[in-house]
């Protein structure tokens, strides 16, 4: 139900968002035009079916995001250290941007707080573009991601389900982009990954887009202007999973096995600012 | 000789014609004209002394000039390196300024960057850039314990701000030595590759004032501050954060009540009236960490002269009296959290304590009281209830200043006599004249230091020895 009514309200303004975002999906086809070859699948995600520009300061839309509170298990699987609410103190939308906040305080037995967004029941879609533009956090122990996880994960537990990250980054390392896929026999640390820097630049200084387009067959990793992975069920050593709806979850973590606990030049708080998520499907 | 003739000639038609130009008609510069500035070269030591460079030893300081060579064998890239033989203890120190005849524009860099390695791990004591005799080093930059390690790799010392220097000449600093026997010395460092970069991953900017503390300080009109502890920290794209001592130039400092305190560009606070302002500062449009808030009571009344003859006096701190000794009124003791400034009110200079736990006077040459029988100390308190305990040190034969770390009392040769100054009325100097009584009563020849407890905050003069 909820699906629906976004849907409509999407198809509203559709017009005028697709006018505005055409030179840049312009620009990106263009770009992929010159690097398709035989083997490469291009289709043209053009039709925006959800969006979030974050434009009403407050809470997160509630029909759009849902939140996963506490610790889950060992640190939702990781050993992270942060404790997840949907308090103020942790996530809110302010001029325009989402504002994720990892603070260093006392909390239900955690020293770390932060917020963990996803749309899980209120929006999930198989294959499509599916984009955010961020200004990532930084420090030793930072752990900020943008990434998805099939729906079906409560019947079919991780790493079953399948999980994409889109965006995933230590913030001790500032200017290093990791993309990978998570599946049945390659989860983990044998995710099929690959790391992209952005040379004479970091990803904490300004807003950047980090996307995929993700058809039957591949996923196409890209960032700002820049493609710099496919993965296609050649690349993977198990299962392709990648055929079915997945949900969005952006959140910003603190220490676990991935990055590391935060140290004394660790700064808090730590803020990881979101300008907009989109999805686009393929025009038919 | 006819050549260089010929140049000056060419050179005197073209001036002449510039002048010509410009005294033929009057106007203003045009929105077009673009100033000329120096050339953005970022070179220091690629391969060779770049365009300009010179080698200036610190022989004053007692740097070694031999030290530095240009090695041709261990090298990071291309054909040569730059070489520092670094003294064992006792032989000097490798200390030099590399400097430019030919000014350049760095505005275009955000960092220094260099290759090193050493023939043992180290810790470089100093190192940077900015050093300028001719603007007294106003844009000089400081990493202190840079570590080395024995294999080559690329180390980074940002720029604080980099808008700033528009015409330098000091492009690369270094001081490195063995400060006592058991501190590395006896190796060798290398440098290559030495340029200002434009990075890119210099980012993420904390500058700060006192090292980041708000201090607030009791003073009074007339009395100057300086301001320490400046910083500016960038994270670096190995999550590094690098902080740099920088020079108060690169800050631009506010006063909030500039009718009680104005700040100068070098970082020196001057008191001009009663009342209370805050002093902060801003870097690159970054806001410092740290602050003080000074508080100025108004003028401070001078404390009452002096009127014994110079010949019965041994003097530490007086305009009165001749010094016997120089002494040190800042030892940085471990602990200590006291800060000491001399300030001058109406020509007469008084020693301010803020934040007093524990501090000394410590005598560069021990005094001998033999023939004496009192400390005299004038002493001007702002609250109630301010008591100062102080404690003449008799250093023994060694000279050494020798205290048990776990009671605070003299050990081995050392004598000492405690007495707290107490009793003190607020807004007034009081007098205090101290017998050289106790275990100092018959050692008092080698007297070294004077150790200053409690308060926090008081105004000392007049400090000297005497007999009647």
């Amino acid at each position: 139900m909820k699906r629906e009514n976004k849907k409509r309200t999407v198809q509203q303004r559709n017009s005028k968002r697709l006018l505005m975002s055409s030179p840049l999906a312009m620009l990106f086809f263009l770009m992929l035009g010159c690097a398709t070859d035989d083997t490469q699948t291009v289709t043209n995600f053009t039709q925006l079916v959800m969006f979030d520009e974050f434009s009403t300061d407050g809470a997160p839309d509630s029909t759009l995001w849902g939140f996963d509170i506490g610790t889950g298990e060992n640190g939702w699987g990781n050993n992270e250290l942060q404790y997840y609410t949907d308090r103020p103190e942790n996530v809110e939308v302010v001029n325009g941007i989402l504002l994720i906040k990892a603070q260093e305080e006392s909390f239900e037995g955690s020293s770390y707080t932060s917020a963990r967004l996803l749309t899980k029941d209120l929006f999930e879609q198989r294959y499509g573009r599916f984009e955010a533009r961020i200004r990532l956090p930084y420090g030793q122990g930072i752990w900020p991601a943008f990434w998805m996880l099939g729906a079906d994960i409560d019947e079919n537990p991780w790493p079953g389900a399948g999980e994409i990250d889109i965006m995933e980054y230590r913030g001790q390392n500032p200017s290093l982009l990791i993309g990978s896929v998570h599946g049945p026999g390659y989860s983990g640390g044998n995710a099929i990954s690959k790391e992209y820097t952005l040379e004479n630049d970091r990803f904490d200084t300004g807003f950047h887009i980090f996307g995929i387009e993700w058809g039957p067959e591949y996923i196409n990793f890209y960032v700002d202007d820049v493609l710099y992975n496919q993965i296609t069920p050649a690349d993977v050593t198990g299962q392709w999973v990648f055929n079915k709806p997945f949900y969005i979850l952006i959140n910003l973590a603190v220490g676990g096995s991935f990055v590391g606990s935060p140290n004394a030049e660790t700064t808090f708080p730590q803020t990881m600012l979101v300008d907009y998520v989109r999805v686009y499907n393929i025009n038919d | 000789m006819k050549n260089t003739k010929y140049i000056n000639l060419q050179f005197l038609l073209l001036l002449s014609l510039g002048i010509t130009f410009f005294s033929s008609c009057e106007r203003d510069f045009s929105d077009e004209v673009v100033f000329a500035t120096f050339p953005p070269n970022g070179d220091v030591f690629i391969d060779a002394f770049s365009s300009g460079l010179d080698y200036f030893p610190f022989v004053d300081a007692g740097a070694d000039p031999e030290a530095f060579s240009v090695e041709t064998e261990d090298v990071f890239s291309g054909s040569s390196a730059m070489r520092f033989d670094v003294p064992s203890f006792g032989n000097g120190f490798v200390g030099a300024t590399f400097n430019t005849t030919a000014n350049r524009n760095l505005t275009s860099f955000d960092a220094l960057t260099f290759y090193a390695k050493a023939s043992q791990a180290a810790a470089i004591d100093a190192i940077g850039f900015g050093i300028d005799g001719s603007t007294n080093n106003k844009f000089q930059v400081t990493l202190n314990n840079l570590e080395v390690s024995t294999r080559w790799e690329k180390y980074v010392i940002p720029i604080p701000d980099a808008s700033k220097l528009i015409s330098e000449t000091g492009l690369f600093w270094l001081a490195e030595g063995a400060s006592f026997a058991g501190d590395e010395g006896g190796y060798t460092l290398l440098f290559d590759e030495i340029k200002f970069e434009k990075l890119g991953t210099v980012a993420q900017p904390s500058p700060a004032i006192f090292s980041g503390q708000d201090l607030t300080e009791q003073t009074f009109t007339g009395s100057t501050v300086t301001i320490t502890g400046l910083t500016q920290t960038f994270n670096l794209d190995n999550g590094v954060n690098r902080t740099a001592t920088v020079a108060p130039s690169y800050f631009d400092f506010t006063s909030s009540d500039i009718e009680v305190a104005r700040v100068s560009e070098l970082g020196e606070i001057s008191v001009i009236g009663e009342g209370t302002a805050e002093i902060t500062a801003v870097l690159g449009g970054v806001s410092a960490n740290g602050s003080i808030t000074i508080t100025s009571s108004g003028t401070l009344q001078a404390a009452p002269d002096p009127t014994l003859p110079q010949a019965n006096v041994k003097s530490i701190f007086s305009n009165t009296y001749v010094n016997d000794t120089e002494s040190n009124f800042t030892p940085g003791f471990g602990g200590s959290t006291t800060e000491t400034t001399v300030a001058s009110a109406n020509g007469n200079d008084v020693l301010v304590y803020s934040n007093n736990n524990f501090t000394g006077i410590l005598f560069e040459n021990t005094v001998d009281a033999t023939a004496l029988t009192f400390l005299h100390v004038d002493v001007y308190v702002q609250q109630a209830g301010t008591e100062v305990g102080i404690q003449i040190r008799d250093v023994g034969a060694n000279q050494m200043i020798e205290t048990d770390p776990n009671t605070g009392f003299p050990i081995a040769d050392d004598k000492d006599f405690r007495f707290d100054l107490t009793g003190l009325t607020v807004g007034q100097w009081t007098s205090f004249d101290i017998p050289l009584g106790g275990d100092i009563a018959t050692q008092k020849n080698n007297l070294g230091a004077l150790i200053l407890t409690g308060g926090p905050n008081f105004i000392m003069d007049n400090i000297y020895f005497y007999t009647e």
